[in-house]
């Protein structure tokens, strides 16, 4: 098992969504979050008053998924945030231990 | 540091002495060689005044006309009910700019952990000031008495209503016209609201730090020693009716305020209202301190649409602040009203154009604040000066009052939150400087009205009067200022001005008012 973890731009979260649906992935969670990277922020102006605002918002999805599937989840994500400018994010992989459904107490690849 | 901000303090009060003080014996001498009495200063009266009008035209005999004026003469006048309708509204309006209009103005400009207290601040001190207001604020500041302070006869608004032999009766209170007035509970309570926003309008300057309890104590002592003095030397006068001639428009004139006996004009506080809280606010910015964290960490604003929507409920209800000021609904109101409009809408396009320019956008905060700035400068010319002055006025304020906030805020030195001084005292300093120019008949304004010929006054010299204006400036910077700093430092002795600085990080929302604004 895997879990996919992909860092990506706010408005890409429903195009996201719908082409992990399309492949079979059955949840996602996701958060908003804000970070830096080489997309740079922006200065903000408030009267007399300036601020360099280096964080900036994203979204961070999480996929729970079997290893086989691995492949088209990551063509999945990459090709649906893209949108070929900084700061298109990034997806980061990494092996998934164990899994427990919590209604039932399935656990392994039974409860993805 | 404490030791320059005091310098910059102490160079600010002395500029105002400088204004207030080096300039009298040019008036002395420009006043000696005037030929003419002196002529009160005030707007163009829209007396049409009904219960004191000459006999009809066409009444056959000058015998039936003598005792006709002559009754005319002893009947008090009584208010109008469309002059009491429109001061009615203009005192509604005027309670709308602070609660919540200046509330939110503010309220959206500070980090949303200081929301709160900043519109408690706004809430509490515009009910303590009414509340002072009655039982001696009036008093001090409307009464007769001195050319610095009032008297006490209406402590607790004593003497307004009376009874006599079963029949009650409601004093009345003059206004610019002869023979127009309006009751005087009226005249309370719109003058309450003016002391109300003014010392209300400085907590923007020591945003996010004072203590709530300091704030309060601060209120009272500036209101009382700043705030009802200057009121009563620039607005106090007995009104036009008792002036007849020279000699009565002379000693009528010597009842009134200090800087109303000189002939500055303010029509609806430049000088009480903004400079007055302007100066107030830099002196708390110097004296309490910068915030926490002050030019490192980010206190953006956290929510412009509440300024917008603040700044859009003073504009609206400044037309009660201006055109109320008039104290009738006649011309005076219209000329008011217009100018209002007009120099704000001049003000918003050229600090949002000059903004674009120099910084590269065009910000809605800017917007807003161009607005604040354009109704501040039109305060004390608004009844004065035509409507092409009101352009040129506003046009003006954005530009200047686009440098308060940067330019001269960072020679300044003073975390003034949300820039009191930049908006509020520059913008005023300004207004009142240029009401001496643009009332002048021949740019279009209203001249000064001559209360013993009937009609306005064929003298006007700009710059006598542009002295006159600079001798009202700068008395009102050095009173506020040096009211203002002995109150912060007696507030600080006694109970300290501001908050520790763990509270401060926290928000003062949760650790003066333990309650948050948002719950989301």
């Amino acid at each position: 098992m895997k879990l996919v973890t992909a860092i990506i731009k706010p408005f890409k979260l429903d195009e996201v969504r719908e082409a992990l649906s399309s492949i079979g992935v059955q949840g996602v969670t996701v958060t908003e979050v804000k970070g830096f990277g080489r997309q740079k922020g922006h200065t903000e102006l408030y009267r007399g008053a300036e601020y360099v605002v280096d964080f900036l918002p994203k979204v961070k999805i999480e996929a729970a998924i079997k290893t086989d599937l691995l492949d088209r989840v990551i063509e999945a994500i990459e090709k649906s945030a893209k949108t070929g400018k900084i700061g298109d994010g990034k997806i980061f992989v990494s092996d998934l231990e164990q899994v427990v459904r919590i209604r039932t107490g399935e656990t392994g690849a039974d409860a993805l | 540091m404490k030791g320059r901000n005091m310098k910059r303090l102490l160079a600010l009060i002395a500029l105002g002495a400088a204004l207030a003080g080096a300039l009298s014996p040019v008036v002395a001498a420009a006043s000696n060689d005037a030929a003419t009495p002196i002529v009160v200063a005030q707007a163009a009266p829209d007396a049409k005044a009904p219960a004191a009008t000459p006999p009809a035209a066409g009444t056959p005999a000058p015998a039936a006309a003598a005792p006709a004026a002559a009754a005319t003469e002893t009947a008090a006048p009584a208010p109008n009910k469309g002059d009491n309708a429109w001061m009615i509204v203009a005192t509604v309006l005027v309670i709308m700019m602070s609660i919540p209009g200046l509330a939110l103005f503010y309220g959206g400009l500070v980090r949303s952990k200081n929301m709160l207290s900043v519109l408690m601040q706004v809430f509490a001190i515009f009910s303590l000031i009414v509340v002072l207001w009655t039982i001696y604020g009036y008093s001090i500041a409307f009464t007769e008495n001195g050319p610095f302070f009032g008297g006490m006869s209406r402590l607790f608004l004593s003497g307004i209503f009376t009874v006599k032999d079963g029949v009650g009766s409601f004093a009345t209170a003059a206004t610019f016209s002869k023979g127009v007035v309006i009751p005087e509970y009226l005249y309370v309570v719109f003058q309450a609201t003016f002391a109300a926003i003014t010392v209300a309008l400085i907590v923007g300057a020591f945003a996010e730090r004072m203590k709530f309890s300091a704030v309060l104590v601060f209120a009272v002592l500036w209101f009382t020693f700043a705030y009802l003095p200057i009121a009563h030397m620039v607005w106090f006068w007995p009104g036009p009716d008792g002036i007849k001639d020279a000699a009565t428009l002379a000693s009528e004139t010597a009842k009134g305020g200090w800087l109303w006996q000189m002939g500055a004009l303010d029509f609806a506080g430049g000088t009480v209202v903004h400079i007055n809280a302007g100066v107030a606010g830099l002196v708390g910015a110097y004296v309490a301190g910068k915030r926490v964290g002050y030019g490192k960490d980010s206190m953006a604003p956290h929510n412009l649409t509440f300024t917008m929507i603040g700044a859009s409920l003073l504009w609206v209800g400044w037309f009660g602040f201006n055109a109320g000021s008039a104290l009738e609904a006649g011309d005076t109101a219209a000329l008011a009203f217009i100018n209002t409009l007009v120099a704000t809408a001049a003000a918003v396009l050229s600090w949002m154009l000059a903004e674009w320019v120099i910084k590269g956008k065009p910000s809605m905060l800017g917007a807003a604040s161009g607005a604040v700035a354009g109704l501040v400068a039109i305060t004390p010319a608004c009844g004065f000066v035509g409507v092409n002055g009101a352009l040129i006025l506003g046009l003006l304020a954005g530009l200047v009052c686009l440098w308060g906030v940067n330019g001269l805020k960072k020679m300044l030195g003073a975390d003034d939150a949300l820039d009191v001084f930049g908006v509020h005292a520059v913008g005023g300093i300004m207004g009142a400087l240029l009401t001496g120019v643009f009332a002048a008949p021949k740019l279009g304004g209203q001249g000064i009205y001559d209360y013993v010929a009937n009609k306005i006054s064929a003298d006007y010299s700009i710059f006598d009067q542009l002295i006159i204006q600079a001798k009202g400036v700068g008395t009102t910077i050095v009173w506020s200022g040096v009211v203002a700093f002995i109150a912060y430092k007696i507030v600080d002795l006694m109970i300290g001005l501001r908050v520790t600085e763990e509270e401060e990080r926290e928000g003062l929302d949760i650790s003066s008012h333990g309650e948050s604004a948002y719950r989301i």
